[in-house]
């Protein structure tokens, strides 16, 4: 006999023993072994930050390299847009500009934060000698000298200042090599973070300007299989399981369009949004609510009952 | 002199539209069952109560975390057990509510009028991927600037940006730590209310509403 009922109403038929309390705790120790036994087993990653002060050490060329192109306004920061700067107006979807839309909120104007103002603090000759020059002269020869001189620096890997012999880059090669001294003992990482409170939880400036370096940062990332077309959204350092929820996110980045439009954060972090919205709505979506219908894998979770009804 | 208690009476007094509402909606054995519908006899079952575990022991683990600062397990072994735990927890908690969303997607439980508890459900799901992000945003290691510099592309683009600024860590650890498990722990309540007092989804072909599809 098969019995009708109607799952909005209360169930009136035939029940079985359950202890809601005791599933609970058994449930709270097991999860405690498992995380406990994982926790033992295989520990968790902890690669150390990085810095100003390692990133300059370890690669000063590449300190240099991205220095210079900062004055010169080619880094990723330089051009970015909101809501750091008016660079660019960013990513669009259609004609949507949501990005420039929001405005600069968190102003960020990498020549000066990065390198004018920092250097201000040093006392050397050479270098206040080298910021009076480059102060008084006009944005376009600042452009002019900081590319000629981030160009040169391209052409001669691992070098980390060139000589003027054309005198073509005028303050720009003291003012890196004054930076990349700073940087070296420390002290540009405490000046970039103290630049707005001397107790600072704000890390803005330095990982911005991190981020510009794909010769020390984006090779570390890269080593760690972090980038993004290395599937880098959902892995951790190492070996560890990172946020694999995200397979998903991470899928649309190795795909085109995606993979090669300008716009993929716009499209990705929209297409997901869309993606959740119908999540949310599968039980008056007309095909997929049907799926359970369809494909009869309920009969193997309700197995025991639908054999006890036979 | 009935009049205080009339109906129409009741209906304005916001504590008894609030009891009616929610308290009379439920009765105890419906809070704290001591019994279950006989077809509730799978170990798809398992996993809700598994993955509200895993929040659980997030939740400790947190809170023991919080006692020494973000930075402490860098320096302490005993530190690096908890934040190890932590991280295993939370790697659990994915795959237990995954397994129990999609057990759930499979045996239509939406039917019966429990629509709204599919989508606290998926709240609760996309609440606690942002409350993740944040703590990989504070762990205060090279992982953690990595995703800091990559994740604000994705938010700018939207211009969430501005206000969500993952760069800033301090903003980061005051979510994470405050904000965002709040959030997280309201949802799963109202889930596990809602499903508490619509009971467990009777089996598919046993319900009068298939040719229908209705919920």
């Amino acid at each position: 006999m098969v019995m009708k009922v109607d799952p909005s109403k209360k169930w009136t038929g035939p029940v079985r023993p359950y202890d809601i309390i005791k599933e609970g705790v058994i449930a709270v120790v097991v999860v405690a072994v498992l995380a406990g036994g994982l926790s033992l087993l295989f520990s968790s990653p902890d690669d150390k930050a990085v810095t100003l002060k390692s990133w300059s050490n370890n690669n000063a060329a590449d300190f240099a390299l991205t220095t210079s192109g900062e004055l010169a306004g080619t880094t990723t920061s330089a051009g970015y847009g909101a809501p750091y700067n008016h660079a660019a107006n960013g990513p669009t979807l259609g004609p949507l500009k949501l990005q420039d839309w929001v405005g600069v909120h968190i102003p960020v104007d990498p020549p000066n934060d990065f390198v004018v103002t920092p250097l201000l603090m040093l006392n050397d000759a050479n270098t206040t000698t080298a910021l009076a020059t480059w102060k008084v002269a006009s944005a376009d020869q600042q452009i002019k000298w900081a590319t000629a001189y981030s160009d040169a620096l391209g052409k001669a890997p691992g070098a980390t200042s060139i000589p003027d012999v054309k005198n073509q880059f005028g303050p720009v090669p003291q003012m890196v090599t004054s930076l990349l001294a700073m940087a070296k003992t420390g002290a540009l990482d405490g000046a970039l973070t103290t630049s707005q409170t001397p107790l600072p939880t704000d890390f803005t400036k330095p990982l911005l300007f991190l981020a510009d370096s794909d010769g020390y940062f984006g090779d570390m990332a890269a080593k760690q299989h972090l980038s993004g077309d290395q599937w880098g959204v959902m892995n951790e350092t190492g070996s560890w399981p990172g946020q694999s929820w995200l397979w998903l996110f991470s899928l649309w980045y190795q795909v085109e369009p995606f993979k090669s439009s300008g716009n993929a954060d716009t499209l990705v972090m929209t297409l997901m949004g869309l993606l959740t919205l119908a999540l949310a709505l599968f039980p008056i979506l007309p095909i997929i609510r049907k799926l359970p219908y369809k494909i009869p894998i309920h009969r193997l979770i309700w197995k025991k009952w639908y054999a006890r009804k036979l | 002199m009935n009049s205080s208690h009339s109906n129409s009476g009741k209906d304005k007094n916001w504590t008894a539209r609030l009891r009616k509402s929610t308290l009379e909606t439920m009765e105890p054995q419906d809070l704290l069952p001591d019994n279950q519908p006989a077809y509730v006899a799978s170990w798809i079952y398992v996993f809700g109560v598994l993955t509200i575990a895993s929040l659980l022991m997030l939740i400790i683990t947190g809170l023991i975390l919080t006692l020494e600062g973000p930075s402490w397990w860098h320096v302490s072994s005993v530190g690096h057990f908890f934040n190890s735990m932590h991280l295993w927890s939370v790697e659990l908690f994915f795959v237990f509510m995954v397994v129990h969303l999609w057990g759930k997607f499979w045996m239509a439980a939406w039917r019966g009028k429990r629509t709204a508890t599919w989508i606290t459900g998926v709240l609760a799901f996309g609440t606690s991927i942002i409350t993740a992000l944040t703590g990989y945003l504070i762990q205060t290691n090279f992982d953690s600037q990595w995703i800091a510099t990559q994740a604000k592309d994705g938010f700018n683009a939207m211009g969430i940006g501005s206000f969500f600024n993952t760069l800033n860590t301090g903003q980061a650890i005051l979510l994470h730590v405050a904000l965002l498990p709040l959030v997280v722990g309201i949802i799963v309540v109202w889930h596990i209310l809602l499903v508490r007092r619509k009971g467990v989804v009777p089996p598919i072909d046993n319900d009068s509403t298939i040719q229908t599809g209705a919920f």
